[in-house]
């Protein structure tokens, strides 16, 4: 009876659910509803960042927040292409001043060797002012309010949010200055500490100065940077300071947009340096404290984080200018318009890439990518062009792609005697048939569905150096100039070139062993098999047997560090849009057997060397270029990588986003995006009207199942002993 | 009863010993400190220097198990399992290899674990005695096949394939819910629906058959088919006496799973963003963030010792036969 009894509730319940629904707003919304037509962007994040201190910072999913928190002097042009650099916290862009060993000035075509040192002065705009944040609060009398906290005070403290009173101040040059000191301090291990120490002057010594001091001082003592100067570092006035940098290093101004030399005031340092803060895991490097275009207000990363304009910030507007298209486009219908055009940016904790996908069809992400799951579900190709699937073109979906400023490769490891220079002609033409072997075109259409485009060297399109893969540009070893098209070598001359290294069929010729190459790759489990089984037919053309052997991250990257692999899968992505960034993966000196460096092949060539030695240097131009293609025509040449291809992404976004062009140098983009926010919601409420029928069925089942269970039950029941005898 | 239970924590706590030293041994025999420092400082440009100093400072640059440098008892506790997993005994969970708080993490994300789990448990529960109860009371009729079958077949579906579906059907087919998300509050209701829908449905074929097998086994017991002659109707005998007497069976498997209901549930939380301990020890293990996984495997250790003893003492609660000894 009780059972028939709530089976009649159950209606009157789903009745009034049906009834809370009404209003048309969806059931499936994960945001609160107030938000509805609010002027917020929703994005996502799939892994906690481990750190937003930026002197520490170096992960795309790190600068994903802390470029649009911190403000480093430069900053790259949203629109223009190749990538341009334009002035952020800084007025201008700094020229650099060379000057020789007794700091006399040089002028700008003094060759390299006579300069001694770069230094570059750099004026901040004034007027600047950092977010809201307790570590500026004062009391009555001016003094600091929050930087001598008592254990009670702390106590009632769990959050940053948990401070009642804030301030700000503007921003000052002697904040940068705090910052490149930041770099050498003891206990942040900036990961540009290194290469930076070989270049400004002064912060080597600081480093070693502060690691000794550091020793001294208990585990979680305060280091006061104030009290320590760096020689090649100077605040000249409240407006302006310089760097010195040790000898020619153009490169250096690429930094200078990174959050490495954003500024961060000392109070910020003398605020959560305080010990009691920490264990409560209010650190700098869990809130940030910046004078850019927003400031993180929730940094909950097992759950959301969220970005709020950050109320001080301004004078900083919408480009007028951009590629000759971009005006067609819609990208410079908000010139002049300040900065940033969205007030609120949620980003959600989202693991798994199916539900994000399908969030983001439900119009509860403006932006997506595509996985290889929801390619086919999301672009087709037509006549060789990538468009969108009808389904995406009527929700008004727009597809954007662009080249990465990345390489991906199958490298050889240059030590290994088999393969590398110990053997000489052979192994060289060893390497040029598997270079050959391997059908990276064929790889990108199967494996990448096409998101990429075939490598010929190691410098990406849209970065100084690179040479389209035209009849004067591509690569000789391995393809050939037919019909206007790069055409990949037959198969029959990679033999040719095996049976010339010694292994004709694949067999050693004086052994007649068969030649056996292996694979060391962190790819397993039964997504990677289709693509390492292909690896092994390419090597199977020419009959040699690949092993692959299967590792983890860190194994791998000991056999790199000990040299022992003998050939390997691995990427690199710029850090700045500069031929150096690329060329320097095959510097001899920076091998990774040898100094850990970057060079995981560990090729050396001198004349390679020497080369680069004067062309990493050299501002872009003629003799640079030319500098450049003789280095890429030796790489060719010897062969350590098998060229594979430079990845191209795809990016979806809903109509109701827009301002959005790609741009693989900047991570600073959101301020630049505007959203309909009343479009939006318009669209979400019309994807996802809540089907309601299911719930009735479901219940019509049950009372179904109920109903003859309960006669059944009274059946036996008041059935008699006779009855079950008789039976 | 106080000696008994002083005996299971003193045995529960050389468990936890030889816990600690098993997870410690594992993770430096896959893992190496260096493994650690390089994917705390990242991929790029990390230099032998840095490597050093982040061991250093963290601890890690200390022998493993024994250090032979030191003299007297130093040679123990100079050293990094010394000084890293034996304080856990403590409950001093330290910081985690990036640098925060792990005791202050644990208790911030065993709410939303919990949050999840707790409803998923009690209402599976229910829901798979009062089925299995079903089963029993007709069975042998075409029902309990019918029943048994649909078990089977539930039994047979991954634990994945009941997240995916489920977001696919209640979540984008019929918008019902949310597919994934959490928030505080009462807001966090409707991200608990589906969750807590699909952990009971996932668990539905296993655990009704593991019940309804109790219940066939007591039903055919001399003292059921007593009260049946004595003229007890069916569902008394079901209730009052079928059920009393499946407890400590039933015990053994739940009683011992709440404290663990804390831990959270990994794939879970990680399909349906859900900021539980279950993803915070996942993380951990991508990371190699060998301080929260010490953690989470101590604290998960302590909480099955704990559910074991109250296993134990709830079963002199339902049977009062049962006497420590």
């Amino acid at each position: 009876m009780k059972l028939l009894r709530a089976a009649k509730v159950l209606p009157v319940v789903l009745l009034a659910a049906v009834i809370a629904g009404c209003d048309g707003s969806p059931w499936n919304n994960p945001y609160p509803e107030s938000e509805a037509r609010a002027n917020t962007l929703y994005s996502s994040f799939s892994e906690q960042p481990k750190h937003l201190d930026p002197v520490q910072a170096y992960a795309s999913n790190e600068y994903t927040f802390i470029a649009n928190i911190y403000q480093p002097p430069l900053q790259y042009h949203y629109l223009k292409r190749p990538y341009e650099l334009i002035p952020f916290g800084a007025e201008t862009l700094p020229k650099p001043v060379y000057l020789d060993a007794a700091g006399r000035v040089l002028p700008d075509s003094a060759p390299a060797e006579r300069v001694a040192f770069s230094e570059y002065v750099i004026r901040i705009k004034k007027g600047q002012r950092y977010q809201p944040h307790p570590a500026f609060a004062r009391d009555a009398s001016g003094k600091p309010r929050y930087h001598a906290l008592s254990e009670a005070e702390i106590r009632g403290i769990d959050t940053l949010a948990d401070f009642r009173e804030t301030g700000t101040r503007e921003l000052e040059a002697g904040d940068y200055v705090h910052q490149i000191k930041r770099l050498a301090h003891p206990r942040l291990h900036s990961p540009i500490l290194q290469l930076m120490g070989s270049y400004i002057v002064g912060l080597k010594a600081l480093a070693d100065e502060l690691a000794a001091l550091a020793k001294g001082l208990p585990e979680h003592g305060f280091i006061d940077l104030e009290q320590h100067s760096l020689s090649g570092v100077k605040v000249i006035d409240r407006h302006t300071y310089s760097v010195r940098v040790k000898g020619r290093y153009p490169q250096f101004q690429y930094w200078l947009a990174m959050p490495f030399f954003a500024p961060v005031p000392p109070e910020a340092d003398r605020f959560y340096g305080q010990a009691g803060l920490a264990r409560k895991n209010i650190t700098l490097d869990w809130y940030p404290v910046g004078t850019g275009p927003y400031m993180l207000t929730v940094n909950n990363p097992n759950r959301q984080m969220v970005l709020e304009r950050n109320p001080n910030y301004g004078g900083e507007t919408y480009p007028a200018e951009g590629e000759p298209a971009d005006a067609a486009r819609g990208l410079l219908r908000d010139a002049g318009k300040a900065l940033p055009l969205i007030d609120r940016v949620v980003f959600s904790l989202e693991k798994e890439q199916i539900p994000y996908w399908n969030k983001f069809l439900q119009g509860y992400y403006d932006a997506s990518g595509i996985g290889s799951d929801t390619f086919d579900q999301a672009v087709q190709f037509s006549g060789g062009e990538v468009t969108l699937t009808e389904d995406m073109e009527k929700r008004g979906i727009r597809l954007q792609t662009s080249l990465a400023t990345s390489v991906f490769y199958l490298g050889f490891n240059m030590l290994d005697p088999l393969v590398g220079d110990a053997g000489g002609e052979r192994a060289r033409k060893l390497r040029l048939a598997v270079s050959i072997a391997v059908d990276q075109e064929e790889f990108i259409s199967i494996f990448r569905n096409g998101r990429g485009v075939p490598s010929h060297g190691p410098i990406p399109p849209g970065i100084f150096g690179h040479r389209e893969a035209d009849a004067e540009g591509i690569n000789r070893y391995v393809y050939d100039w037919r019909d206007g098209a790069p055409q990949r070598k037959g198969i029959d001359h990679a033999k040719k070139l095996l049976a010339e290294a010694g292994y004709p069929g694949g067999r050693d010729a004086r052994s007649g062993k068969p030649l056996l190459l292996h694979l060391d790759t962190t790819s397993s489990g039964a997504d990677s098999k289709a693509r390492l089984d292909w690896y092994i037919a390419q090597f199977a053309k020419l009959g040699i047997q690949l092993v692959i052997r299967a590792t983890d991250f860190n194994r791998l990257q000991d056999k790199l560090r000990r040299g022992t692999a003998q050939l390997y899968f691995l990427g690199w992505n710029a850090d700045y849009p500069d031929a150096e960034n690329f060329l320097f993966l095959f510097n001899g000196p920076q091998a990774r057997a040898k100094t850990q460096g970057e060079n995981a092949s560990n090729y050396s060539n001198p004349e390679y060397d020497r080369l680069f030695e004067r062309a990493k240097h050299m501002a872009n131009g003629p003799e640079r270029q030319a500098l450049i293609d003789q280095m890429v025509a030796l790489l060719r040449h010897d062969a350590p990588w098998v060229w594979s291809f430079f990845p191209k992404d795809y990016s979806l976004h809903h109509g109701w986003l827009h301002n959005r062009k790609p741009n693989q140098m900047a991570n600073n983009g959101l301020k630049y995006q505007r959203l309909d926010a009343v479009q939006r919601e318009q669209l979400r409420r019309e994807w996802n009207p809540p089907v309601l029928w299911p719930i009735a069925a479901a219940l019509a089942a049950v009372l179904l199942l109920v109903w003859p269970a309960q006669r059944a039950w009274r059946r036996r029941e008041q059935r008699s002993a006779l009855d079950g005898a008789r039976r | 009863m106080s000696s008994y239970l002083l005996r299971r924590v003193l045995y529960g706590l050389l468990v936890l010993a030889g816990v600690n030293v098993l997870t410690f041994a594992l993770f430096f025999f896959v893992n190496s400190p260096d493994d650690m420092a390089r994917a705390q400082l990242g991929a790029k440009r990390v230099t032998p220097e840095a490597v050093e100093k982040w061991k250093q400072q963290r601890g890690y640059d200390k022998p493993l198990f024994l250090n032979e440098k030191m003299s007297g008892i130093e040679r123990v506790t100079e050293t990094v399992f010394y000084t890293k997993s034996v304080r856990l005994f403590a409950f001093d969970f330290g910081a985690s290899d990036q640098g925060r708080n792990i005791g202050y993490d644990i208790s911030t994300r065993m709410w939303p674990s919990l949050a999840v789990q707790l409803p998923a448990f009690v209402i599976g529960l229910l829901v798979y005695i009062t089925f299995a109860l079903l089963l029993a009371l007709f069975r042998a009729s075409a029902f309990d096949v019918g029943g048994v079958v649909f078990c089977v077949l539930l039994m047979s579906i991954s634990s994945l394939f009941y997240i995916i579906g489920g977001q696919y059907v209640f979540g984008k087919l019929w918008s019902l819910a949310p597919i994934s998300g959490y928030d505080g509050g009462f807001e966090a209701l409707k991200f608990l629906v589906l969750p807590v829908l699909i952990g009971v449905a996932s668990g539905i074929g296993g655990s009704t058959r593991w019940y309804r097998s109790i219940f066939i086994e007591e039903i055919s017991k001399d003292y059921v088919r007593t009260a049946r002659a004595k003229g007890i109707g069916e569902l008394r005998v079901l209730f009052r006496h079928v059920l009393q007497n499946a407890m400590i069976p039933i015990l053994t498997g739940v009683v011992v799973v709440i404290p663990l209901l804390f831990m959270g549930a990994l794939i879970t939380e990680s399909f349906f963003g859900i900021p539980g301990l279950g993803s915070y020890t996942i993380d951990a293990i991508n990371q190699q963030d060998f301080a929260i996984v010490r953690a989470m495997v101590f604290l998960g250790s302590v909480l099955y010792v704990i559910g074991l003893i109250l296993t134990d003492i709830s079963y002199t609660l339902v049977d009062p036969r049962v006497r420590f000894s």
